[in-house]
């Protein structure tokens, strides 16, 4: 048992270290290498465009259902028209940015890092080593820049697309009053609750981006090996969203509050 | 020139490396054969600096690689070429992309440029006009050719072969063979070899180092290598299984 302890302590402090060199290396050739727009627009396209499905989803109907329990609640104490307002911050502030998060960890991450765990049991890491390119300067910067910068706007989309179903829903089925509820949403919205969510899609998509990369670069040999690197992507990536956002909401009220 | 001394590498407890040393001249063509698992992928990965050596130094030109991090050995593999095993081919990127990747990634060579040297080398390998191709769509063999394509288009001072005719028939080997020879005739590299396929090893080498044990076991010319009476390298050369016992099978 304790050897099994100190093994599991010993692995993830080693994991710990090398994806911190890996960070190392972005910065490094962040300053150094030149980045390729080419591959950052496929990547944007790739995680952009190709999330949208999943991304409308996922916004539209966490506004909506948010939307019916709170009206449920507020009926009940005369308060219909803070509806849209309490989905508003929500959506704004947590739920947009860690769902679009989640989802994104789930189809993109899972996706980095099953292709280049195959990269690097066909050898196809080392034949880019041999011929004088550094895999971050090749593979890694472009996903990383194109998750910093793609996952605010798919988090600015998303929470958009909720609010909008929610106030449909609000409005048309629910028969809260439409300017009051609108009134009321806009008054009670902080440009810093938005301002809040936005930081922590970076941060968010950063990590997705590292922890992707990192694990599918590392994968053990055999098919198993990309499986199970694929797995500790997505579930890693989560856990870390989860816990970050935490911190950051913690972090982010004493500063900007 | 390469100069290999005293190298060490072990994975947990199994030593695969335990103290190789030799040397190859420049313009030298060198075969290293051994046993299969017995550290010879793992020691042509260590001369490239794919894989760091537990101890030891590897000299390329007077320059030693072992201490060296990722970013200084870019500039020193900008000497070699690799042949791998798999030939290695990005899945992503059709024949003439992987081809002319990394002439396309120091952007100094004009794009036709680019796309002229490509086609010289598909024709060098006997595969004119599949430039649009992608990987996916070609035979153990055309990969090959094309990831020896891809190792000779910048014209490095070294190649480097790792198993060039492993899964491959007797004709599609044979063709391997000669276009490494061919290769070596015409850009005048320097040429390293890992193989256990000894047919191969005699036609495209001039010397043959035998990896035994984690050390160099015989340092020969090919003709020496197969007339040898020593048992360790009689038996691999000839083929020569342990004998198994009837019990082995109950």
């Amino acid at each position: 048992m304790t050897r099994l302890a100190k093994q599991l302590i010993k692995e993830w402090f080693g994991g710990l270290g090398r994806g911190s060199i890996l960070c190392g290396e972005i910065g490094t050739s962040l300053v150094k290498a030149r980045p390729v727009w080419r591959d950052i627009v496929y990547q944007m396209y790739f995680i952009g465009v190709k999330s949208q499905s999943v991304v409308i989803i996922t916004g539209m109907f966490t506004g909506m259902v948010l939307c019916a329990q709170t009206y449920v609640q507020f009926h009940r104490v005369r308060m219909d028209s803070a509806t849209l307002a309490i989905v508003s911050i929500s959506m704004g502030s947590e739920l947009g940015p860690v769902l679009t998060g989640l989802m994104v960890a789930g189809r993109v991450g899972a996706a980095i890092a099953a292709e280049l765990g195959t990269m690097r049991v066909t050898e196809q890491i080392d034949a880019l080593r041999t011929l004088a390119t550094h895999p971050a300067d090749y593979l890694v910067v472009p996903r990383f820049l194109a998750m910093f910068l793609a996952m605010p706007l798919l988090t600015v989309e998303s929470v958009a697309l909720g609010i909008l179903a929610a106030y449909v829903l609000a409005s048309f089925l629910l028969g809260i009053d439409q300017a009051a509820a609108w009134n009321e949403m806009v008054k009670h919205t902080d440009d810093i609750d938005i301002l809040t969510g936005i930081i922590k899609t970076f941060v968010f998509g950063g990590v997705i981006a590292v922890v992707a990369c990192y694990k599918g670069m590392t994968c053990p040999q055999g098919a198993e090996g990309v499986g199970h690197a694929t797995t500790e992507a997505v579930v890693i990536s989560s856990i870390s969203i989860l816990i970050l956002n935490f911190f950051l909401t913690m972090l982010l009220n004493t500063i900007l509050r | 020139m390469i100069e290999v001394r005293n190298v060490k590498k072990s994975f947990g407890s199994l030593r695969v490396l335990n103290g190789v040393t030799f040397s190859i001249e420049k313009g030298e063509a060198v075969t290293i054969i051994g046993r299969s698992g017995g550290g010879k992928s793992i020691l042509l990965k260590v001369l490239i600096g794919l894989i760091t050596p537990d101890a030891g130094e590897i000299h390329i030109d007077g320059e030693n690689i072992a201490g060296m991090d990722e970013r200084q050995l870019l500039k020193v593999r900008r000497k070699f070429g690799m042949l791998f095993q798999g030939a290695a081919l990005f899945d992503s990127l059709t024949v003439e992309e992987n081809i002319g990747f990394l002439l396309r990634r120091e952007g100094q060579t004009p794009a036709p440029e680019i796309a002229r040297r490509v086609a010289e080398v598909l024709e060098l390998v006997g595969l004119a006009g599949i430039q649009k191709k992608m990987p996916g769509e070609l035979s153990g063999g055309m990969r090959k050719r094309v990831g020896l394509a891809r190792a000779v288009i910048y014209r490095p001072e070294i190649l480097l072969y790792d198993e060039p005719t492993t899964g491959l028939d007797p004709i599609a080997s044979d063709s391997i063979d000669q276009l490494i020879s061919c290769v070596v005739e015409t850009y005048h590299v320097t040429s390293v070899a890992v193989t256990h396929d000894m047919r191969s090893a005699r036609r495209i080498s001039r010397r043959i180092l035998m990896l035994h044990e984690g050390r160099i076991y015989a340092d020969q010319t090919p003709d020496e290598i197969f007339k040898s009476q020593d048992s360790i390298i009689h038996q691999f050369v000839n083929g020569i299984a342990e004998p198994i016992g009837k019990e082995s099978f109950v």
